[in-house]
Parts: C-alpha cells; structure tokens; sequence
C-alpha cells in the first residue's frame, strides 16, 4: 500500500527578523517553549516562589494492611509551629479516575492497603517542624494479612481488600470475537506459551509537588501541580473538598515528564489542598523520589498465558489469551489497563478469532496505573514473542510472516475497532532495508564470549482514546484564539505540555492555517481560570484532538479575518489574497494591507475576538458494542516497527542494545525532529523495560525506591536509535497526523529476545532480562523445535 | 546557626548569611532563587543538580554550602551572556536535546565542564563523561547530537572563569 500523494498546502515562508522562521506543519521547529528550558529559567512546580509558604509532610503507613483502631493528633497539634494536622477525618469522599471505580482517599480511612499509603499530613512553619510533628501522630492499628501477589490475593481463604470485589478481582473480563475454536481447527501449528513481566514504574525526572494557597476570606482555592491532567484534578478537588468548582483555580507549571505517572489525580495534590484550607494559608509540599515510587501508578506486573494459531504459510488463524494483572490497592485506570489489554490484541495485524479472559486483582502493594503504552505492553511483548517463535518453527522469515497478516485500511477489527490509515507494511520496508536484515545475519559476528544477535517486533497505539473518561456531552477538545489592538493571536489551550512538545505542535497547527509567523503567536495553557477545559495528556489523544481542535478555531479566525481585510479593502470576500502576515487583491498585489490593519478592521464595533475550535471524535468511531468496548477505540492507530541489533555476554549474562532501527507510521509529521525524539524516547524507555527496570516488594516493602535500585539505562549503555517517518495520511488526523510516542515502545522488549534468541538459541520469556536470567536461560536444555543460534545457522550458511 | 558564607555565583561575588548544614543546592534555589538547578531525587542519584566548581561538575544536593566557599560556582544561569544562549543552550535548543527539559540544566553543566576539558569528545566518550545524568524522555540520542553540535560550534564556554 502506497501513502496518498500529499496534498497540504505547504507552510509559507516569512522574511524577517528572527523568529519569522516558518513555522507551520511539516516544519523541524524547537519548542517554543525550548528557550525557557535551556536557560533554567522555565518554572516546575517546586520552583514558584512561596515565600513565607507553609512546609507540607505527610505520614506514611509502615503497614501493609490494617484496620486503623485509633488515631492521636494531639501532641502533634501541640507542637509550636504546626498550623495543621489532618487524617483521614478531613476527607470522606473516595476518587479515582474512572466515575465507577473511584474507591481511594487522599488519606486512609479505616483501612490501610499499602506500605507507603498517606495517613496524616502535617503543615508547619518549616521542615524540622514538620519532620517533628509528624514523628509525634500515634496511629493504632490492627493488622490484616497482606497479599503482594495476585495469586495470593486470589485465594479462595484470602481477606477481601475492598468489600464490594469478591476473590479480590476488581475487573474480570472475558470475551471472544470470531470463532477461535475454528481458527484453531484451521491451523497447521498451535503453541503456547507463559510470559511474566515484572512491574515497572515511569520514573520521571520532575519529582511530585504541588503548591496550595487558600485565600481564607474568599472561600478560594488556588492549586499548583505537576499534574497531565489538571482538569480531572479540578474535578477532584471539588469533590474531595465539597467545593463549588468556581471557587478553585488548578495551574499547572512546567512539568517535567509523566509517562502515565499523573494522568488521575495523584493523593498529595488533594492532601497539600486539604492542607492549606486547614492551615488557612498556602502550603507547599515537596515529594520524595521514593515518595514517587510508593505514589507508584506504574504498568503492572503481568502473567499472560498466550495461544496462538499459524497456518503453514504464517497466517494468524486465532489467538487467546489469559491476562493477570497485580493491580494494587486502589482502583485508579485499572479497569481500562485491564480491557486495553485484551482490545489491543487488535488493530496491529488482521487476526481473525481471539479469546481474552482478563483478570485486575487487588493486592497490598501500591496502585498501578497508566504508563506509556497503556494496557498494551505487555501483551504486545508475549504476542511478538510467541509469533516470532513459531514463525522460526515454520522456517518463516520474521518480516514475511508479518507482511502475511497485515490489514488494509480502512477496515474495522472484529471487536469493532476502526483502522482508517495503516503504514505498517512502508515501516516493515524501512526497518528490513536500514538494519541490513537479509545480510546482517551473517555479518554479525561473534567475539570470543560475546554473541550478536538481530530481531524485530511491531507495536501500534490509539491516537487518543474516541470515548472520553467523563460522559459530559462536551466536544472532546476545545482550543481559544483571541485576538486584540495590539495584533498579537493569543491561543489558550487546556492542553498539558509536560515535555512531549504539545504547545509547539498546537502553534505549528495555528501557524499553518493562518500562515503567519511563529512570532505573533503566544501560547497560554493549563490554567483554569484562563483556558478551556481540557481532558488532559494521556492515551496519545493531544496531536489528533487537540491538534484538529486548532485548526478549527484557525479556520473560524480566518474567515473573520479575511472578512475584516476584505472591507478594508474594498472588495468582496472571494477577491482577497490572503497572504497570513497580509492580505491583498486577487490579481493586484500591490493593493495590499498588513496584519495590523486587518485586526484594526476587524475589531471595529466588536473589539477583542474570541474565536473557539472544537473537536469531537464521532460515535461511530467510539468502539464496539460489547461492556467495555470504548476501550481501545480511537480515529487513529499509530504503527510501528523496529529492528534491534543486540550482543550478549554469554559469561555473563548481559545483554547489550548495540543499534535500533525504528518506523513509524505517524500519519503526518508536524514536526519531524518531535516526532523522532519522541520514537527514540519511546524506545529507550521499552528497553529499560526490557534490560534491567523492575520494582522489588519484600514483604510489601518497596526495596528499590531510588534511581540507583530502580535502573533506568544511563547514556553509557544507550544505543543510537535510527528514526524513520512514515507518512500514511490519515483522513481524520490534524493535516493527517497521528500519534508518534506511545506506539513505538511496545515493540521493543519483543525485539530485543528475539535477537538474544537470534545470538544465543535461547527465548526468554521473563522481564526483564537481567544477567541472571538470562545466564539461566543460557544453562537450560533448548527445547525441542527451537530455532538454532545464529552461529550455528551462519556456519550452515 | 547561620555563619557567614563568601563565595562567587555565576562571575559575582556574594556574602550571605547560610546555615552550616545548608546544601549547596538549597542555598542556590531559597538563598539566590537560582531555581534552574534542580533536585530530582534524594541525593547522588540523577545529576540533574549538577553545577560547576571552578570549572568541574559537582552534585549541588551532595555538597555543602559552606564546602564550597571561596570558590567559583556556576550554574545554569550564569551560561547565556547579554542574553546570547550560549553554545551548548544553543545546540540543546535547536537540536531538541531538551524535552520535559527538568533533566537539562545539569545535563548541560555536565556537558560544559566536558567540552571544557576535551573540545571535541567522541560519542563514545560523551557518554562516559555524562553517565552520571539521567533523563527520561530523550533516549539520549538528541542529547548527543546537541553536545557534538555544540562542539563542533567550538567557543563553548559561557561566563568566563
């Protein structure tokens, strides 16, 4: 399938001072907000002034389940300088992001889930103060067995975490599309096989913060937070609080990175509010790292259970697959975390019949979440794996058993998800071409010890999903341009820029549309008392919502613009020439007026223009029919494929990502350079996934609640990662883009073990591969059927 | 108890009253509201507190304040001139060697220090010296596009010593 013609007007070229660079689609623009970061003048949450502010601290639970019996604030509250002391008396009402789900509050009432969970906060003059109140509450408590597995959890004889979820499921899930039975009927070679994924966590570099100032005399509260999704947090504020919604103002700063970590309202953003309304003043709460840790919200560890169908050719004939989730203690995504997984078994390939039983159990460790990939992950890894495997068995070709089962767009998966653009078989071109796959395998060579391997995987991802959290009957995205005497074009969007680049991407949108320069453009977002409501940055939805949300309230600018220009210049709306920065006479060119005077012609009896755009995702787009079905359903998959060159110390067990090749069907590239930053931190994040991340409970205690335990790859054993743009033009995408930064990295930790299995004969089928498993996997008998080690292939050869 | 504290922040001179046991980096972001250099862990861990001491990288969330005194410190903040970003602001910048951009400041004190000490590092080499600095959105690579650009832009220094 070949990618339509591009037919986009191309961004028009400004002649100027600096920064009249073009800057409109398609363009390799730094952030705007890029100079602000390198000179450290850009503002984070623990950066805004608070003078005089209040020192927040919270108290944690050292137990890992428990009945509270009783609770003392009374010393703490005696100690001079301590302004407020609250518990779990100070909130009521659970939240959660999901309206049915919500079963968490700010501080524990009555039962305690997790080691780390918050009981009490304490608000104080200054740290020791704070520090020494809190070492002052006496909590009393009766403890209750604990579970840190899910198979434990799930035990017959197992005490109930949460009342209401028997066996200790908060979500099982269970559905089959086409008719898996024939498809397995149908093929020539069935295998399964069971794959564990260790827990891991977005380790962001921004630790958590959050500033409240409570104005006392007004009823007003005003929240600073290093939150994706400042809108949910207002919502939650409000109930939490029992706080009219017009009495709150949520701003969110800087923020350094999220990746899933605070995409719902996070506990110490609701306690620092508790806080200052109870102190009467502003309060500042700094976190820990390892606060960050036991906050958690990371993918969950994973057991999946995956059968898979192959006819003789490499057609998928049917798949089913048995998931396990150790959820946590709370709710928070964990419904949807546990549907994406079976709805993303679709979408990537044309698969015909699958099965899914899907199981979110409760356990005594901190809530999972969302985290890059949502949902999809994990399942991607045993999918890739198992086919990849089997394809080996058939004497299969890696990219020829893909390019069997690929889909062409526009179609409609079997449970009801819609593939309207699809650059998979271009991104299979590219990586099979650039990694020098046919010749590789026999170029690459051993060392001694040291054994070279190649694999490849493919991942995609939803461009937002189509169905919103909250049912409000709103459009799904909303953006604000305003315009006033001094001709500059404010935009004000809800959207959440936390380092992804979302800003520039809305400003090269409004650039392109309008076709002025980057320079009259200023951009104001996340702040509540100023712009409109946003759902927030998650699920990949900002590029494709908020991106045509933008180009909508462009498109309204413009009309009244042009408008404006053609009284001004004395001719009907048809004969103006629009050239952004000016407009002229079709035909005359030297009958021209600038910008200025267009605005100055435009406000005229009105004044300041507010011009709105919106985007709605339509229902048809919104999934299939079955209970939980929107989840998964989106406009727009992202597509991608990738190529890792890996070597492996057999003497030890290392595992080393020497090069990576990555494709990615994004739909259009806004901004090329984004959209390659983006591919690459996808996939060095898939890697920390896959070589060395993992949390560690002991007894429910977190162990590696600091960046040197928990190991995310350092710059010394990073790969290059060769970045190549797809191009598939989606109908419904902003100028035809997707997506670009959570397809990618599924795709890598299936890679990766095939090209261990590709140098050393062994598949592993555990993450991560650390040195011991892999040292393991190298000692064990290979199994029957196998694929041979490359070398040994090469010296046939 | 707070003791008198003489140090040199970004070429200028400072007195301040500092506690003994105040670290470098808090003295930097309360004391002087230099907030650009950031804490993003509890000590030791991801480099992005990094600030030079007389020209060499240094944890400021590891050293003391008063550890310090008499010496010349740089931070973020002191690199641009006459509101010229300087060459490695520049190259991180353009070359999007920043994305959430938390991660950065240290990450560009290190690389200064760096490209001070070995004008033209290999690749290779940029990744031993900057080991030490984590980030979490890049994958690193735009990272070391931005530090070979920015040296092979040469002059990378900002303030002068």
């Amino acid at each position: 399938m070949n990618a339509p013609e591009r037919t986009l007007p191309r961004p028009l070229t400004h002649v100027g001072q600096a920064g009249d660079a073009p800057g409109g689609v398609g363009a390799r623009m730094p952030l705007i907000d890029g100079v602000d970061k390198v000179t450290g003048n850009a503002r984070y949450t623990a950066d805004l002034p608070a003078q005089g502010a209040l020192v927040g601290r919270l108290l944690r639970s050292p137990w890992a389940h428990a009945e509270i019996v009783s609770v003392d604030i009374a010393d703490a509250l005696g100690l001079p300088g301590v302004r407020a002391v609250i518990t779990g008396e100070e909130c009521d009402t659970p939240y959660g992001v999901i309206p049915i789900a919500q079963n968490e509050f700010p501080l524990a009432r009555g039962r305690i889930r997790y080691i780390g969970e918050p009981l009490a906060a304490v608000a104080a003059v200054d740290e020791a103060t704070a520090d020494a109140a809190i070492a002052l509450i006496r909590f009393e408590v009766r403890e209750l067995p604990a579970y840190f597995e899910a198979a434990d959890a799930r035990k017959p004889d197992a005490v109930l975490l949460h009342d209401n979820k028997k066996g200790n499921i908060e979500r099982e899930v269970h559905n089959e599309f086409g008719d898996t039975a024939a498809g397995f009927a149908a093929a020539d070679l069935i295998r399964e096989d069971v794959f564990e994924c260790a827990e891991v966590h977005h380790a962001m570099m921004e630790p958590n913060a959050a500033l409240a100032a409570w104005d006392a005399e007004r009823g007003h509260l005003t929240l600073w937070s290093v939150t994706q999704v400042p809108y949910y947090v207002h919502e939650s504020l409000s109930r939490c609080m029992n706080l009219d919604a017009a009495y709150i103002r949520v701003i969110k700063p800087f923020v350094g990175g999220g990746f899933g970590h605070r995409v719902e309202t996070l506990n110490f953003e609701i306690i620092c509010a508790l806080l200052a309304r109870a102190a009467r003043g502003t309060v500042r709460l700094l976190q820990s790292r390892e606060e960050a840790f036991l906050t958690h919200r990371g993918r969950p560890q994973t057991h999946i259970r995956m059968k898979l169908g192959l006819t003789r050719e490499g057609r998928m004939t049917a798949c089913e697959a048995e998931v396990v989730q150790r959820g946590g203690a709370y709710g928070g995504y964990g419904l949807v975390t546990i549907l994406y997984s079976g709805a993303l078994l679709n979408g990537l390939y044309d698969l015909p019949a699958v099965k899914y039983n899907g199981y979110r159990v409760y356990t005594n460790t901190p809530p999972c979440g969302a985290m890059r990939g949502h949902g999809t992950v994990n399942v991607r890894f045993a999918f890739e794996s198992l086919l990849d495997s089997m394809a080996a068995e058939l004497g299969l070709d890696a990219f020829a058993v893909r390019r069997r089962n690929l889909l062409a767009a526009p179609a409609e998966t079997i449970n009801g998800l819609k593939v309207m653009s699809y650059g998979l078989p271009e991104c299979l071109d590219w990586v099979e071409e650039a990694s020098g796959w046919r010749e590789r395998a026999a170029r690459l060579c051993d060392d001694g010890p040291i054994r070279r391997g190649i694999g490849i995987a493919c991942s995609h991802f939803v461009s937002g999903s189509a169905k919103p959290v909250h049912f409000t009957g709103q459009p799904h995205a909303t953006i604000a341009l305003r315009v006033d005497f001094d001709a500059a074009i404010t935009i004000l969007t809800g959207a959440s820029d936390i380092g992804q680049g979302s800003s520039t991407i809305i400003s090269q949108v409004v650039a392109e549309v309008l076709g002025v320069a980057q320079r009259r453009l200023r951009l104001i977002a996340t702040d509540s008392a100023l712009t409109p409501k946003d759902n927030g940055s998650y699920s990949s939805r900002v590029t494709f919502m908020v991106g045509n949300a933008a180009a909508d309230a462009a498109h309204n600018l413009k009309r009244v613009l042009v408008a404006a220009a053609a009284k001004r210049l004395g001719v009907s709306e048809g004969e103006v020439d629009w050239l952004g920065e000016a407009a002229a006479v079709v035909g005359d060119p030297a009958h021209q007026i600038g910008f200025h005077e267009i605005v100055e012609e435009a406000l005229v009896d009105t004044g300041m223009l507010t011009v709105k755009g919106t985007f709605t995702c339509p229902i048809e787009f919104q999934g299939g029919k079955q209970r939980g079905g929107a989840v998964g359903s989106t406009m727009g998959f992202s597509y991608a494929a990738q190529a890792v060159q890996v070597a492996v110390d057999t003497e030890l067990g290392t595992v080393t990502v020497e090069k990576v090749w990555a494709a990615i069907d994004c739909g259009f590239a806004i901004n090329p350079m984004s959209v390659e930053g983006q591919v690459q931190g996808a996939v060095w994040m898939g890697m920390g996934q896959a070589l060395s991340e993992e949390t560690v409970y002991e007894n429910g205690r977190h162990k590696a609640v600091s960046l040197l335990d928990y190991r995310v790859p350092t710059m010394a054993e990073s790969p290059e990662i060769d970045v190549h743009i797809v191009e598939s033009m989606d109908p419904n995408g902003p100028f035809g883009a997707k997506e670009a930064s959570e397809g990618p990295l599924a795709g890598v930790m299936p890679a990766i073990a095939a090209a261990i299995e590709d140098a050393t004969g062994r598949r592993i089928r555990q993450l991560p591969f650390t040195p011991d498993r892999v040292f393991d996997a190298l000692n064990r008998k290979p199994r029957p059927g196998a694929v041979a080690p490359a070398a040994t292939r090469r010296g046939e050869a | 108890m707070k003791e008198l504290l003489t140090l040199t922040v970004n070429g200028r001179l400072r007195e301040d009253a500092v506690a003994g046991n105040a670290l470098l980096i808090d003295y930097l972001r309360d004391t002087l509201g230099l907030t650009g250099t950031k804490q993003g862990c509890d000590g030791g861990e991801c480099g992005a507190c990094t600030v030079l001491v007389d020209g060499e990288p240094r944890l400021a969330c590891s050293t003391l304040a008063h550890g310090v005194a008499g010496r010349h410190i740089e931070t973020i903040e002191g690199l641009s001139t006459a509101g010229n970003l300087s060459r490695l602001q520049r190259a991180f910048h353009e070359h999007l060697g920043a994305q959430c951009g938390f991660c950065t400041p240290g990450m560009i004190m290190a690389a200064d220090a760096l490209l001070r000490r070995n004008p033209q590092p290999s690749r290779d080499e940029i990744r031993a010296a900057l080991a030490g600095n984590l980030c979490r959105c890049t994958g690193y690579v735009k990272i070391l596009d931005s530090v070979e650009a920015a040296a092979r832009c040469g002059d990378v220094a900002g303030v002068a010593a």
